[in-house]
């Protein structure tokens, strides 16, 4: 499939840590790399109050987001028990050490999430 | 290669609390390890036995208390025999053999066998116990007999004059018997209460038309009653009571049947291992309250509980979970009546005890002290502080310095945020108790009864109560202890880091420290930590326990930091940072402040903000922008982001200040400069006033000092945060030179030896004032040694602002991939 986009190499995302993507549309998807050289993708947005799980620690195959320190499982991008919701994951191919992902969910999948606001454009939407 | 082997056969004898916590335990770790069997003697599923008074009183149905339903058996592919007891099992074939009430015969084969068969009322040896009419209080049979006979019948007579005995001629008064609690010794419930608190209790029950025979000793139950029924109770002086109903509540005896027929070893009940296996047969476990640890078998939750945890690891062949015994408090679970007691309540040798008694209001408390330590508290009436006096004791935290407030409780110590309704039960259901997550106390209570919660960490994770800055953990186990009923907490003697591992904090900086430990993977290898790579809460934890134990020999790894540290900026609600540059001792310059300014303006910071501690925020700043900014303000890194030195606050002193005594600006750089980039277990701040008026309000920060005409005063373990605690007072210096000392040698001592996420205030009560003093002020050479090594480990610290490469600092964070 032709589909499949290259990012970057694996080598280029920290173990237990991550790279923003930037998209053209909607928000940056976030490429985690575990201790097992997994890699995995999910929008950067978590579902609880939107923080970017890019930012976060990395520990088996979760990431704890920064801001509440939620545990997001990276395969699914679903929040480990009790806590509850999803954030949208995105296919991830490696191949010959890069990392690939599908150009058209890049293009389509979750652009109708947006980034949580803070300071005076915070206020400006509650006006 | 398929390597499959056949499933090994787990069987339990007895479906009750503890057995079946051990049960879901290990499918949660283990969930494909064994085929499992249970067996029950009664025909209903796991239910939760505390709850059979309030089920007595009529407060709850037989359906809420049930916590396993039939389903969560078949869910889980457990095969449930309820109904059919084990009567025999035999050891060398590996087989256990059940009856029915039928009389039909199953035999099931086992690999390893788990003995839950809790306990049997004691029943008294006197003539006429086996009455129609005679029944003792343990099961939901006994529980409907006795809500069948108060329909029928008027008079009740309860034998025993404990907690169960009480809470059981409380539900039959509550179903309109006439009930008299029959009790061999003269006051109630005397190995939980003193005899003042024992007194104040039968007062009350009293009133709510209990009648009572203390001293009384049973002799003969006389029959006579219509179908062969008990008529009377006769006593050893000769004298009769008339009643309908016995009921016996004398005590429980562990129930050991099946052990002692299958030839384990039983002493007051079957004696096990500190990993819950029976001293006879490692094959065969033994939990709850027919197991005998190291002499005890425990009859309350919390400790079953956590045997559960041990005997499910063990099972799960986990290494190695260890079960060392637990500390128990007791509850009265009679609406409307409050008594608590946990530990040594009745005093004893080398014991003081702090009383305070007004009999007319039916207040009555009792603290027992031993040397500096809580070691017991017996309360009645009003026992609000009920669960913060158990954490004490549990603890073990020297309460010397608050001995003198001790006796009025937590909410009088200084905590702030719930100040004047600390009491959970008058709490309406929409009150708030978690002011950080806003959780409400009908939320926490829907929760502990629909979730079946039974500790206060399932009611953070499921709530998020009590999960942030814990100031209304007391009020949350208040809640937990009426709601979930009796016996709430689990109580570990020692509070394991995280669930990665077995260890608590000390083990682990002993073990980095003896064993010399320097990575992160060594110290997980060697304490056999049971997940890979940790978890958000150990890993930063470990990351900060190697670099502080072994500096310039154990490496940083930035991805055990918070992303605050890994980024060197505090991240914002919405994913931006904030940028606070260091201004030594809160002094700028107009230089400064034009450079400030054009930053905020090039890239368009949409807020300034002066911060509390005498410095400069830039909030909203993109992570892209961070490194820009830092260069273009040209100041150093605040490390408002880290658990490291943060502000060091001044007042202006006696260079400008015509009531200044000392330099307190020049102090407080002295200090700054040396002692910036200093990691820490946590946040750490210093202040210094150049007079007693104390401007720079040094007393409420980790080191606070102020200037008087002959030196400096120098006061430790302030906090103004979640609990303002005043700074102690420490020592008296002549010198500016002596200051950074005794500053520097205080702050290195915390850093060795406090535990991750510990500010100095909880350091300093966990070891004492006095220890502190010990080795700062008392040592002249430890201190000078403590000293030398924070300037040994600052010594060419980086700004990571600056010098990003030697502060690891990954730049790749900064910018993102564009796809």
């Amino acid at each position: 499939m032709s589909d499949w986009k290259k990012i970057c190499l694996v080598a280029d995302i920290p173990a237990l840590g991550s790279r923003r993507v930037a998209r053209a549309r909607g928000m940056d998807v976030a490429v985690f790399r575990n201790s097992e050289d997994k890699i995995f993708a999910l929008l950067d947005r978590c579902p609880h109050k939107g923080g970017p799980l890019s930012q976060g620690i990395v520990h088996g195959e979760s990431v704890a987001c920064p801001l509440h320190n939620w545990n997001i499982q990276l395969g699914d991008g679903c929040a480990r028990a009790p806590d509850e919701g999803c954030t949208p994951k995105f296919s991830v191919m490696v191949s010959e050490g890069a990392v690939h992902l599908s150009a058209s969910e890049l293009a389509s999948h979750a652009l109708d999430l947006a980034k949580p606001l803070a300071g005076p454009a915070l206020k400006a939407t509650a006006a | 290669m398929d390597m499959r082997v056949k499933k090994q056969r787990l069987v339990m004898v007895g479906n009750g609390m503890a057995g079946v916590r051990t049960i879901e335990e290990l499918i949660k770790v283990a969930p494909d390890l064994y085929d499992i069997t249970v067996f029950g003697a009664e025909p209903h599923p796991n239910y939760n036995r505390i709850l059979l008074s309030p089920v007595l009183a009529g407060e709850q149905t037989l359906d809420e208390i049930v916590l396993n339903s039939w389903d969560w058996y078949k869910e889980n592919h457990i095969t449930l025999h309820a109904g059919k007891k084990v009567v025999e099992a035999d050891r060398v074939r590996r087989v256990v053999r059940a009856v029915d009430a039928e009389g039909g015969i199953t035999e099931v084969e086992y690999d390893r066998l788990l003995i839950c068969t809790g306990s049997n009322p004691f029943i008294l040896p006197v003539p006429g116990k086996d009455l129609k009419g005679v029944i003792a209080y343990r099961d939901i049979a006994d529980t409907n007999e006795m809500i069948a006979t108060a329909q029928k019948y008027k008079r009740a007579v309860v034998i025993g004059g404990g907690l169960l005995g009480l809470e059981a001629a409380n539900g039959l008064v509550l179903r309109g018997m006439d009930v008299t609690v029959v009790h061999v010794m003269p006051t109630l419930m005397e190995r939980q209460l003193d005899a003042v608190a024992g007194g104040l209790l039968q007062k009350s029950l009293e009133e709510r038309g209990l009648k009572f025979l203390m001293g009384a000793q049973t002799s003969e139950l006389v029959g006579g009653g219509e179908e062969g029924r008990v008529s009377a109770i006769r006593f050893k002086d000769g004298t009769e009571r008339a009643t309908d109903l016995v009921v016996m509540a004398v005590g429980i005896r562990p129930n050991t049947e099946l052990a002692e027929k299958m030839r384990l070893h039983c002493n007051r009940g079957i004696v096990v291992t500190d990993t819950m296996q029976t001293v006879t047969d490692a094959r065969i476990y033994s939990v709850g309250e027919c197991a005998a640890h190291r002499g005890i078998a425990y009859g309350l939750v919390a400790p079953l509980f956590e045997q559960a945890k041990v005997a499910a690891n063990h099972l799960a062949q986990f290494g190695i979970g260890l079960y060392s015994g637990s500390l128990t408090s007791t509850k009265l679970k009679v609406t409307g009546i409050d008594l608590f007691s946990a530990g040594n309540f009745s005093g004893g040798e080398g014991t003081e005890e702090i009383v305070m008694s007004d009999p007319f209001g039916g207040v009555y408390k009792k603290l027992v002290i031993k040397d500096d330590k809580l070691v017991g508290a017996c309360m009645y009436g009003d026992t609000v502080d009920g669960s913060w006096y158990f954490k004490l004791l549990r603890d073990g935290r020297s309460i010397a310095d608050i001995r003198d407030k001790l006796m009025f409780g937590e909410s009088n110590i200084g905590d702030v945020g719930h100040e004047g309704h600390s009491k959970a039960a008058t709490m309406p259901d929409d009150a708030e108790v978690c002011g950080c997550n806003g959780v409400n106390k009908g939320t926490i209570c829907k929760a502990i009864k629909d979730k079946g919660l039974f500790t206060l960490d399932e009611v953070r994770k499921h709530t998020k109560a009590s999960a942030s800055c814990g100031s209304c953990t007391g009020l949350v186990e208040q809640i937990l202890m009426f709601t979930a009923g009796g016996d709430y907490s689990a109580t570990p003697k020692l509070k394991a880091m995280c669930g990665c591992t077995e260890h608590g904090h000390q083990a682990v900086r002993d073990a980095i420290r003896s064993s010399k430990l320097i990575s992160i993977a060594d110290v997980f290898r060697f304490m056999d930590w049971k997940t890979p790579n940790g978890c958000a809460s150990c890993r930063p934890a470990v990351n900060y326990y190697l670099i502080s134990t072994w500096p310039k020999q154990a490496k940083d790894d930035p991805q055990s930091r918070f992303i605050n540290e890994r980024s060197h900026a505090n991240i914002q609600k919405d994913g931006t940072y904030s940028v606070i540059p260091r201004m030594w001792g809160g002094e700028t310059t107009a230089d400064e402040l034009r450079r400030i300014a054009d930053a905020v303006d090039k890239y368009k910071i949409p807020t300034v903000k002066v911060t509390g501690g005498q410095r400069i925020d830039l909030l909203g700043v993109k992570k892209e922008d961070l490194q820009n900014v830092w260069k273009d303000i040209g100041m150093p890194s605040g490390h408002a982001y880290a658990k490291a030195l943060r502000t060091v606050k001044t007042c202006v002193g006696s260079e400008w200040c015509r009531m200044g005594t000392q330099d307190s600006t020049q102090m407080g750089k002295d200090l700054e400069r040396a002692m910036w980039r200093m990691y820490a277990p946590h946040k750490v701040k210093f202040a210094v006033s150049g007079c007693p008026r104390n401007c720079a309000e040094a007393g409420i920060k980790d080191v606070g000092i102020i200037g008087v005409d002959s030196g400096w005063e120098m006061y430790v373990a302030g906090n103004g945060g979640i609990k303002t605690e005043v700074a102690h007072f420490f020592t008296k210096l002549k010198t500016a030179a002596e200051v950074l000392e005794y500053t520097g040698a205080f702050c290195e001592l915390y850093r060795q030896e406090g535990w991750y996420l510990e500010r100095t205030v909880h350091y300093v009560s966990r070891v004492g004032l006095d220890y502190v003093k010990k080795r700062i002020l008392d040592d002249h050479e430890g201190r000078k040694a403590l000293w030398e090594q924070l300037q040994f480990a600052l010594d060419g610290e980086p700004d990571p602002w600056f010098e990003l490469d030697k502060a690891a600092v990954d730049k790749r964070q900064f910018e993102a991939i564009v796809a």
